[in-house]
């Protein structure tokens, strides 16, 4: 499956926290790339700031953090980053171990999907695709009403 | 009378054979090769035309003999169970003590401690957004959290697994608390069992790493340590289980873990050391995925090959170097979110798996850790598993039952020739040390977690209740949340503060200074100032902060 666009989406595939668990990460960032997308794949153990000062730098459209021992509790610290650094259009996305507690209180925190073991590539794929068109077209909306605004 | 051995072929035996190959190939018509997920061929059917069973001495051998293919001990399971190791580590270490007391008292003697991922950072909880700690094993960072973690349990009669990569800080806690109770450094007895930096470098990225030079130092000192003031403690686990959890197969896993072993062991030597010394204080630990055969054939080709091994390429004499002493733990990758009650199904076919591939320790998993950290009534159910496996299905009432199967022993023969293979590649590389600097080993492990996944996504692979067989989730299974509560958290915060303002910091200065310099001088051995530092009161963080500075971090070496 590959998705055609001029400008592929931009994804960055990273894990916060403390554990290293990379499997999962490592195989979804290889099924995106060669989805066609632009894929920035960081080691595991990334501070918020890090991931909010790299999604700045390489303009991602979203963001998946893959979890494997509850460090998807420091996601919510992240949407709330990107807000305050005006990355409020970039989608967070979140795959891994996520019992349904933490799924609700993640959505709650404006994640805008959890993938859990046994989702599809395709599946994985098309949602991505999706969510990428609806970051990028917020994404320029909002630089365009900034630039009429100054 | 006295039978006469049956002379083979058999007479009639090609006329036979050709006939049923006959009758097989109407009844199926064109059929598709398989394969099993190292890539051997499977036939529909084995005979003694595959194996014969007429070099039984010397591939075979009887069980505690060379070359050990049939069991490493005389009695084997018959003679003695397994050790049921089930991880525990959650919280604080009261938490510990509490769950390892109940341990006990049911009638428990191995244990295992698994500390929070913030010691596998090199992290005291102080360092690490409080909001992960203990959510995944237990807090554990000074002498005085090792000696709550043991209140009331006698060190002296236990067997602890300590989850503790380099550089050893938990064990030199507990060394410090055997010191403080008066307790016999001889009498300490268990495996350091996540020594093996080499697979932390390729396949599991839970840890903090040294530098590999600094990696590779620190192991032979703390082999050579062990050796000298440790009889009862096993400081080297080769961890098969991570290769195979990232994505290796049975073969190419036990392949990479006999050679990763086998530059242990040069390292060592080349260090001045006699084999005989610290050869028979190897552990291995290994996945036993749900290929149920695959995984028996394995474990019996990765013993013959070691006993092999260590006694043409290293000489060893001492009969316990030959044996290849294995943990198996049940596969965490097949289980699934959906359905997960089938997990149970998946954990007992992998638990039979290991039990008759002969192991000495067995990890069964909790049919609810995709869900979560696995609940305690899950992880009771995987205990039972087991004791059902060995009293009611009585597994173990005959040693090694599969041996002489056609099918089995063919399969052992092949898989053997698969992981030489591997083990080859590696040699051609350079050895398993420069295999990882050159990235042979992580490309080799990442192509085939592709490629297995590419067979799940295609359907070439049933998983049942994912791409196939799908049915009503069952909702009620969902497990309940266990997490540490946040004062109960906060609490522990404030005791590690208390710690560190009631030690001398005189003292803790001069044992993390000698540590520093220790890594510098190549006489010194650095585990022993580890310990040193330990006793002196330096805390888990500190020590691993100290050696950082000197020896520099490693960076996981991975790709995409």
């Amino acid at each position: 499956m590959t998705v055609k666009r001029h400008e592929p989406p931009r994804v960055l595939v990273t894990k916060l926290g403390l554990d290293g668990h990379d499997r999962g990460s490592r195989l979804v960032a290889a099924f995106l790339r060669d989805a066609g997308m632009e894929v920035i794949y960081t080691n595991p153990w990334q501070e918020i700031a890090a991931v909010v000062q790299l999604a700045l730098q390489e303009d991602v459209d979203v963001i998946g953090i893959s979890s494997l021992a509850t460090d998807h509790l420091l996601v919510p610290k992240l949407t709330r980053a990107l807000s305050e650094a005006g990355l409020g259009h970039v989608r967070v996305v979140v795959g891994g171990i996520v019992p349904d507690e933490d799924e609700r209180m993640l959505l709650e925190a404006g994640v805008s999907r959890v993938f859990h073991p046994g989702s599809s590539r395709d599946e994985i794929i098309m949602e991505v695709d999706g969510l990428a068109r609806h970051a990028r077209r917020e994404g320029s909306d909002d630089r365009n009403g900034d630039s009429d605004g100054g | 009378m006295s039978q006469q051995p049956i002379q083979l072929p058999l007479p009639g035996f090609e006329a036979a054979r050709v006939r049923w190959q006959g009758e097989y190939d109407q009844q199926i018509g064109a059929e598709n090769t398989r394969r099993n997920r190292s890539g051997v061929e499977i036939q529909p059917l084995y005979s003694p035309a595959d194996w014969s069973g007429g070099r039984y001495l010397e591939s075979l051998g009887f069980p505690g003999q060379v070359p050990m293919t049939r069991g490493i001990y005389p009695s084997m399971h018959r003679g003695r169970s397994w050790s049921q190791r089930q991880l525990i580590g959650l919280g604080t270490p009261e938490d510990y003590n509490e769950r390892l007391k109940r341990i006990l008292d049911a009638g428990g003697s191995a244990v295992s401690l698994i500390p929070c991922n913030s010691v596998y950072r090199g992290f005291d909880a102080d360092q690490v957004d409080a909001l992960l700690l203990g959510t995944c094993g237990a807090v554990v960072n000074s002498v005085d959290d090792m000696d709550t973690c043991f209140d009331g349990v006698d060190i002296a009669t236990l067997s602890t697994a300590m989850n503790d990569p380099l550089p050893f800080t938990l064990l030199a806690l507990l060394l410090a608390v055997a010191k403080r109770r008066g307790v016999p450094w001889s009498k300490v007895t268990g495996t350091s069992n996540q020594s093996d930096y080499i697979s932390h470098f390729v396949a599991n990225h839970m840890f903090f790493r040294i530098a590999l030079p600094g990696s590779r130092r620190i192991l032979v000192d703390h082999i050579d340590f062990a050796a000298r003031h440790l009889p009862g403690w096993n400081p080297v686990s080769v961890v098969g289980q991570h290769m195979q959890q990232a994505g290796a197969t049975p073969a190419e896993a036990m392949g990479l873990t006999l050679s990763t072993a086998v530059q242990y062991a040069q390292d060592c030597i080349a260090r001045g050391m006699d084999p005989d010394t610290f050869l028979p204080r190897f552990t291995f630990f290994f996945d036993i995925s749900i290929s149920f055969f695959e995984e028996i054939a394995k474990l019996r080709a990765g013993r013959r090959i070691w006993c092999k091994l260590v006694r043409e390429r290293f000489g060893a004499r001492d009969p316990r170097a030959w044996r290849f002493k294995f943990h198996g733990q049940t596969s965490g990758v097949d289980l699934t979110r959906q359905q997960p009650l089938n997990n149970i199904s998946r954990v007992t076919a992998q638990a039979m798996a290991g039990i008759f591939g002969g192991l000495q320790s067995l990890h069964t998993d909790a049919h609810d850790e995709v869900l979560s950290v696995p609940t305690e009534g899950a992880a009771r159910i995987a205990v039972s598993t087991q004791n059902i496996l060995r009293e009611e299905a009585h597994l173990t009432d005959v040693i090694d039952p599969l041996g002489g199967s056609y099918y089995v022993e063919k399969l052992t023969d092949d898989m053997e020739e698969e992981i030489r293979a591997v083990m080859d590649r590696i040699e051609d590389a350079g050895g398993m040390y420069r295999a990882v600097e050159s990235g042979t080993v992580q490309s080799m492990i990442g192509a085939s977690a592709l490629a297995f996944q590419e067979k799940v996504e295609s359907g070439e692979q049933t998983i049942v209740g994912v791409n196939a067989y799908r049915g009503e989730d069952d909702l009620s299974m969902r497990a309940a949340l266990s997490r540490p509560r946040p004062e109960v958290m906060q609490a522990q915060l404030e005791r590690l503060a208390r710690y560190k303002r009631g030690r001398s910091m005189d003292t803790v200065n001069a044992g993390l200074g000698d540590l520093a310099r220790s890594a510098g001088s190549e006489q010194d051995n650095i585990y022993e100032k580890v310990v040193d530092a330990a006793i002196a009161g330096a805390t888990h963080g500190e020590i691993v902060a100290t050696l950082r500075e000197e020896m520099g971090c490693g960076e996981p070496l991975v790709q995409v």
